[in-house]
This record gives C-alpha cells, structure tokens and sequence, in this order.
C-alpha cells in the first residue's frame, strides 16, 4: 500500500466538510431587510390609526366603531383608577395557571398512554371524541361543578390545552425512531436510558408543537371563560362594556388582548427557535 | 485459525404480512472465526440486514439458533458493535456526545469518556465539529462519527451493514483503510455486509456470497496478501480470478 493512496490516520483522512470563512457584511446587509420590514409595519399600523380617527364621526358612527382617540383616552382612565391592571392580572393568572395545569398533565399522561401501544389503540377512539368537543360547550357544566370563580377559568383553559400538548406529544412518542431505540440497546442500554435518552428527547420536538399551539388557545379558553360567567378580568370587561353600549371600552380591552396575545406569540417563537436544531437527520437531507 | 465466536445453525427467520410468511432466511448455518475479517456478498434482498439484525440479536429468529463465544444468544448482544446502513445517531446530540454515548449509558465518569471520544473524533478526522449536530453534518461526516461512537464502545466484534454504500468513491477507499486499520492486530472479528465484489475482495479474509432466503452459494478463502492497495490490487491476475469466481456465484443465484 503506497503512501499516496493511503489517508494518514486522522490527518489527511478529512476533506470533511464544507470550507468556513468569515464574512464582512455591511450595516445595510446586516440590518437592512429588517429595519424595511419594522418601517412598513409601523407605517402601515400609523395610516390605519389615522384613517380610522379620521373617518369616525364625520363619516362613521363612533358609538359602533369608536375611534383611536377614544380608546386611549379609556385605556388612560382605567389605568389611572387601576381597573386595567386588577383585569388583566386575574386574566393573565387564569392563562398561566390554565396552560401549567393542562400542559403538565397532557405531557405526562401523553408519555404514560402512548408508550404503550395497545393502550393507545384501545382509548385512541375516546380520546378523540373528547377532543373533537368544542371547549366552549363545556363552560356551563363547568359553571356548575365549580362555580364562575377563577376555577372554572382555569380548567376551561386547561382543558383545551391539554388536549393540544396530550396529542402532539403522543405522536412525537409515536414516531421515535426504531433504530435509535435499537442502537441504545446494543450499547447495553437500560428501559430507563432508552425512556429518558432515546423517547423523552426524540418526542420533544411533539411536545414542543403541543406547547406552541396551545399557547394562544389558553387565552382563549380562559377569556370565553370570563365572557360566559364573571366579574372580573378582560372577558368580563368586554361584555360589561358591551351591555352598557360602551364601544370604547370593548376596544380597548381588545387592544388590550391582542397585547397579551403577541407577548405569548413572542414565548412562542423563542421555543420553536429551541426546537430547530433538534429536527430529526432525515428532514432536510 | 482459532476458535468461533459467532455459530449460526439452521437459522431462519419469517416476517409475518396480514396471512402472508415472508421468509427472510431460511437454514442458515455459518461460522465466524476470532479475529477474521468475513464478508456477506449478496444481492439486495437476499436477507443479509436481517442476518446481522439476527447476529447483533436485534431481533429473534424464528427458528434455529445463534451461539456467541459458546453461549447461546438472548435479547441484543452488548458485545458487538453494529453500524448500521442508515444513520443511527442521535438528532438531540452533537457528535461529541454522540460518539460518547456507550461509556456514558456504561456510567462511566464524564472527563474519561470525553477524553476517549476526543481521540476517537480525531481518529476518523472530524476534528473541529465536535459541537456540531448530525443534521449539520454531511453523509460522509455522519458516517464517521458513526463510526467513532462504535468504535468507543469498544467492541470485540464489529457488525458493519454496508457501511460505506451511500459514500463517494474516494471516501469509500479512505473509510475502508481506516477500517482495516483498526481492524489489523487487534484481534477484533468483523462481519462485513456488501454487495460490491471489489470492496469484499479488498477488505476480507473469506467471504460468503448469500442467494435467497440466505443460502450460502460460495464460500472462499481470500488469500491476497495485505496491505491491499485497492489501486494495484485491481490488475493482480489473482485478484482477476477471484473477482471472476465471486461473481459466476452471484449471478448463479440470480437464476
């Protein structure tokens, strides 16, 4: 075997990989896409407020579409006699409760049931009759077994995420891979290494989905909780606002949720962000 | 040359389909010296994975049985290494802890495995991508990494399922020195899984051409002395004569 033809062991042995250079990038194409794309939003978000402000009341009634103005001159009032921040603190608790109780127990029992097949394929039918129930058909027996306290808030949250976090961690746990399995037992690995190196890791991406698409949903169920059946917090303030005709108001707590609601998007993104480089090999190849 | 660490006899292994037996293998028997380098040439399909499935005790057969070093074999065999065609390394990890991973299930302290896994990186040269992912990582890179994570497990014997048949030429001829490399004076055994004649006769010491359901259709001694240069050793009128052998056997299956 002659020298030229044979790699030297671990030096030569390595055309592996592509070349890494570092590169110089000016301001403009470091930041340039992303400053065009924030201008146009902020731009477009300016227009809208000033066409609307513009078009109520000479050409709209403000009684049904309010108007910027009026918005914030109630979110000014109710921040200055503190009924925002009491609201929003009860509907915020509600979601963080809601998501904790319902995320918790959908993963937990997910890893439970789905790892054993057969017990998955007898309750799968169960499981998804209950899941295909519109949550909010389940407020007013909820009303029942646990009053309109903050409770009721919190399951009807919780139940919907659960559901969300229980089936998407379900088919993470389904989809391991074999192989991955196989190789851990060779290297003499115990049920407790393939449950917590091998299942637990390989199904995260699953649970991770569960979480990111519960998250908004937790909003969800816990303001329709409060707008079947309450006095207090965000849902509360839109139907109290509603009954007495007060546009404003309805708009304003809005503005306020949709706040909340970008706040969870942004947790959101940062865990699929977590969750990118966990993507199985055969994804992109 | 000495004794067996591997006996197979009538082993046979059918997949149950619906109503349907698909058999895989059918009355294999074979021996594995200690220490020799044996290759399983066969076609796709002639139930080679499923033999060394069978060999790293993945799977039980249906009939007939497998003894290592004279015990008969039950549940997976933490003896051997296998690498097998596809990847098996794991997403989550980067390939430092990939290629740790035995010595760590093994409960090994964190500093030895690490020092372990570094030499071995360096050994199959991918030296600087220890922090990377496996998906960061091209084929011929996994492959590497997979097989420093066998080759830290330390094996006595190695099961290697077409290990090479994904990578490009050049790579394949660097890979299989490397191999044989680690193999020579070591005392490990390999069985080695292709269905490319050249590859076998470059790297093996006997090699088994399977047909289907696995029957054994040839069994030859390869004699080339080693070092083999896979450059000269293609021209060598004996390598001719063997390659020549090894191939009748093959289509003589086909038929």
């Amino acid at each position: 075997m002659s020298a030229t033809t044979t790699p030297q062991v671990g030096s030569a042995a390595r055309p592996a990989g592509p070349l890494r250079e570092t590169s110089r990038r000016t301001w403009r194409q470091r930041h340039g896409r992303k400053t065009l794309i924030w201008g146009w939003r902020i731009g477009l978000l300016v227009v809208l407020l000033v066409v609307w402000q513009a078009l109520s009341g000479p050409v709209l009634d403000p009684q049904f579409v309010s108007s910027p103005n009026g918005i914030a001159t109630r979110l000014g009032d109710w921040v200055a006699d503190g009924t925002l921040w009491s609201n929003t603190w009860i509907t915020v608790q509600e979601i963080v409760l809601g998501f904790l109780v319902g995320a918790l127990s959908g993963a937990a029992l997910a890893y439970l049931i789905a790892s054993v097949r057969v017990v998955w394929d007898i309750l799968d039918p169960f499981l998804m009759a209950l899941y295909a129930i519109p949550k909010v058909a389940l407020a007013p027996l909820f009303i029942v077994w646990f009053g309109i306290g903050t409770d009721m808030k919190v399951l009807l949250a919780a139940v919907t995420v659960f559901f969300l976090v229980f089936l998407n961690t379900a088919a993470g746990v389904h989809e391991v891979d074999r192989a991955l399995v196989d190789a851990v037992r060779l290297m003499n690995g115990t049920r407790r290494d393939i449950a917590f190196k091998v299942v637990l890791p390989a199904s995260m991406t699953g649970l991770l989905t569960g979480l990111r698409v519960s998250i908004p949903y937790a909003l969800i169920g816990a303001v329709i909780g409060e707008l079947v059946a309450s006095n207090r917090g965000l849902g509360y303030l839109i139907s109290d606002s509603s009954a007495k005709f007060d546009t404003d108001g309805v708009f304003a707590t809005l503005v306020v949720l949709s706040v909340i609601a970008a706040v969870l998007n942004a947790i959101v993104n940062l865990l699929g962000k977590r969750a990118n480089r966990w993507k199985p090999l055969d994804a992109e190849v | 040359m000495s004794a067996a660490v591997i006996e197979v006899q009538g082993l046979s292994k059918h997949f149950r389909k619906d109503d349907e037996e698909l058999i895989a293998l059918r009355g294999v028997d074979l021996t594995v010296e200690q220490g020799s380098f044996l290759v399983l040439l066969g076609r796709s399909g002639c139930g080679k994975s499923t033999l060394l499935n069978l060999l790293a005790g993945l799977t039980p057969p249906t009939s007939g049985q497998i003894t290592y070093d004279g015990k008969p074999m039950r549940g997976p065999n933490t003896q051997v290494g296998y690498l097998t065609q596809h990847d098996t390394l794991m997403p989550w990890r980067d390939v430092a802890r990939n290629v740790q991973m035995p010595r760590e299930l093994r409960g090994e302290s964190k500093k030895e495995r690490a020092a372990v896994a570094a030499e071995l990186i360096k050994l199959v040269g991918l030296d600087g991508f220890e922090r990377h992912y496996p998906r960061e990582l091209s084929g011929g890179m996994r492959r590497r990494a997979s097989l420093a994570r066998m080759l830290c497990a330390d094996p006595e014997t190695l099961l290697l399922d077409e290990p090479f048949g994904a990578l490009d030429a050049q790579l394949r001829t660097e890979l299989q020195g490397e191999l044989l490399r680690l193999w020579s004076g070591s005392g490990r055994t390999v069985v080695f899984v292709t269905h490319d004649i050249e590859e076998a006769l470059i790297l093996a010491d006997r090699v088994v051409v399977l047909g289907p359901v696995g029957t054994i259709l040839l069994d030859q001694p390869v004699d080339l002395p080693r070092p083999r240069d896979p450059d000269d050793i293609r021209v060598d009128p004996h390598f001719v004569e063997l390659h020549r052998r090894l191939s009748a056997a093959l289509k003589e299956g086909a038929r």
